[in-house]
């Protein structure tokens, strides 16, 4: 580590291919953000991409200057069309998502945050009473940062399609990567398992699951593994926080080796984190900062892979 | 009531607020406790239930019935989902897509379609002294996991009061958890992320016009920039659990608030009590 950030592209060898690596978790609040934040400003080639895009955190650490801004039309949402009613029920008995009710008064209403956007209502009502409308649920932008180039979104409050919303960020930020020879694109992950982890991590080099030494955070980990795993994508494992709980730490650790899981690195539990994101500043940013040194010693095992 | 825990950031202490809420509560009436958690659910670490009733959760996803297929191409034009593909003599199904909608059935000319389960989790509830404890599990490799929350909802016993813990994030998980709620708690914390995502999940709750406040958890000062959000927005603040090492030690283990710290048990109830009215 040469310490100087801001190497000039041309001095990477052309033609390598990008490297995707996402940061996940399973649990919520183990680190991802923090780490993500850490490693970009420790890298010295990189693309950022935020895919928690339901809870998007990443900006607040990397302060982007905004140079496009596009909004997300993730699919269509049921509208009701009062004056062609006539009142039959159809729709109700039909919507398997509970979105279409009839009120008082043969009345009919459509939830959007319920409506999945499914067109039964639409296609089977007799009087076209219900249009199907596209529906914009988010945003997303090109950004500039110290760090390098950012993609990253918004998904309006309640809204769905967040798997789609993270394909668009993954797609974009792989380009920029790809066409300006950028080593790697790091991917800042959502919690859980379901459909917007799905879609950060398919296809991606190495998965980072940032866990803690507590029984549920380890209990996540091992869910995310197996899904990272199931998508043929190669985990690897960092503990935060270890010394709340040593043994955990431990067996942890050989939970790894026995799973065929790289094991990264472990980063001390220290109040300088809540500091340094209460500033917004990445933590190996922090004046003095105690684990830097850790958060360094566990980027340098990650990039040696490569 | 319906008190679901919630917060647009994970790891801020949604399952610890609802698991110390439930054990403090129970000690004096039955309630239900449903972890609506499933890509993570993590409440049986705190709440020992004995989980004897087991059932496996489907989704409905077409089969196609090639001898009464004509390759129209009609179902796959219909699926918003891109989860059928039809080519010249065979049609591809792709269930992962799949939202269990009905549209291809439904709209077939040829009535090829019927529907089968497709597997997507599990839901095991038992009970736990005076709590009867629900909980759903998704799959690994499942995309979707609104479909299993709305099963684990339908066992609601709307007699009972119910505690609900919900995913993190804000949108369709957390909505279709939170929903039908009387009252929901958000937990943060005083971090910008806290405070970020508390605004995106007071953004949600208001749409769906779902009554809520605030519990802060690691606590730092007694005026944060939760505090003053909370101030500024009138939206009130109903509990502080301060920053301490000991709790997340204990937490790690599997320990419980209450256990470590009782005073808290009398805390959790009288919060319980006057949302109840």
């Amino acid at each position: 580590m040469n310490g100087k950030r801001g190497k000039t592209q041309s001095e990477y060898k052309p033609g390598k291919k990008v490297k995707q690596i996402v940061i996940i978790s399973g649990k919520g609040g183990t680190g991802k953000t923090i780490l993500t934040a850490s490693f970009a400003s420790l890298a010295e080639n990189i693309v950022l991409a935020d895919c928690d895009v339901d809870a998007a955190n990443l900006y607040l650490m990397v302060h982007p200057e905004i140079k496009e801004k596009h909004s997300f039309t993730g699919g269509e949402k049921a509208v009701y069309v009062e004056e062609k009613c006539t009142f039959c029920g159809l729709c109700v008995s039909l919507c398997r998502f509970g979105a279409v009710r009839s009120l008082n008064g043969g009345k009919i209403s459509i939830d959007p945050l319920s409506c999945e956007g499914c067109r039964v209502c639409a296609l089977s009502c007799p009087s076209q009473a219900i249009e199907m409308k596209p529906s914009v649920c988010g945003e997303w932008y090109v950004s500039r940062t110290k760090y390098g180039p950012f993609v990253h979104a918004r998904l309006h409050p309640g809204e769905e399609n967040s798997g789609k919303l993270v394909s668009v960020v993954r797609k974009k930020a792989k380009e920029i990567a790809e066409s300006n020879k950028y080593e790697f694109v790091l991917i800042d992950g959502p919690p859980g398992i379901g459909c917007p982890v799905i879609a950060s991590l398919s296809g991606v080099d190495l998965a980072v699951v940032v866990t803690e030494p507590s029984l549920t955070a380890v209990h996540d980990m091992e869910r995310v593994i197996e899904t990272s795993n199931h998508f043929n994508v190669k985990p690897a494992c960092i503990i935060n926080k270890y010394d709340i709980n040593e043994k955990n730490t431990q067996n942890i650790i050989q939970w790894c080796r026995n799973n065929n899981v790289l094991f990264l690195g472990k980063i001390s539990y220290s109040d300088e984190v809540n500091k340094a994101v209460s500033q917004g500043i990445p933590v190996p940013e922090y004046p003095n900062s105690k684990i830097k040194n850790e958060i360094k010693q566990t980027w340098m095992n990650l990039k040696n892979i490569y | 009531m319906i008190l679901s825990i919630a917060s647009g950031k994970g790891g801020t202490g949604k399952t610890t607020v609802a698991v110390n809420m439930a054990l403090s509560v129970s000690e004096n009436q039955n309630l239900q406790f449903l972890d609506c958690d499933v890509e993570g659910p993590n409440a049986h670490f705190f709440i020992k239930a004995a989980l004897d009733k087991e059932k496996i959760a489907y989704l409905p996803c077409p089969e196609i019935d090639e001898n009464k297929c004509t390759f129209c191409g009609r179902c796959a034009e219909i699926c918003a989902y891109n989860a059928l593909a039809v080519l010249k003599e065979s049609v591809l199904t792709f269930p992962e897509l799949c939202h269990g909608c009905g549209a291809c059935r439904l709209f077939c000319p040829e009535n090829a379609i019927k529907e089968n389960g497709r597997r997507i989790g599990v839901i095991r509830k038992g009970p736990a002294g005076n709590i009867l404890f629900i909980t759903g599990k998704l799959d690994i490799g499942q995309a979707m996991s609104p479909p299993l929350i709305r099963q684990i909802k339908k066992m609601i016993d709307h007699q009972q009061d119910v505690i609900l813990d919900v995913p993190p994030g804000t949108s369709c998980p957390m909505v279709e958890a939170v929903k039908g709620s009387d009252h929901t708690l958000l937990v943060t914390e005083p971090t910008p992320f806290g405070l970020n995502d508390l605004k995106l999940s007071v953004d949600t709750l208001k749409q769906m016009e779902i009554p809520f406040s605030v519990v802060l958890n690691r606590s730092r000062s007694a005026n944060s920039i939760i505090h003053e959000y909370c101030r500024k927005e009138k939206i009130p603040l109903v509990l502080e659990i301060p920053l301490d090492r000991k709790i997340a030690e204990a937490y790690s283990k599997g320990e419980t608030l209450i256990s470590i710290d009782p005073s808290y048990k009398t805390k959790f109830l009288a919060l319980f009590n006057s949302l109840k009215s």
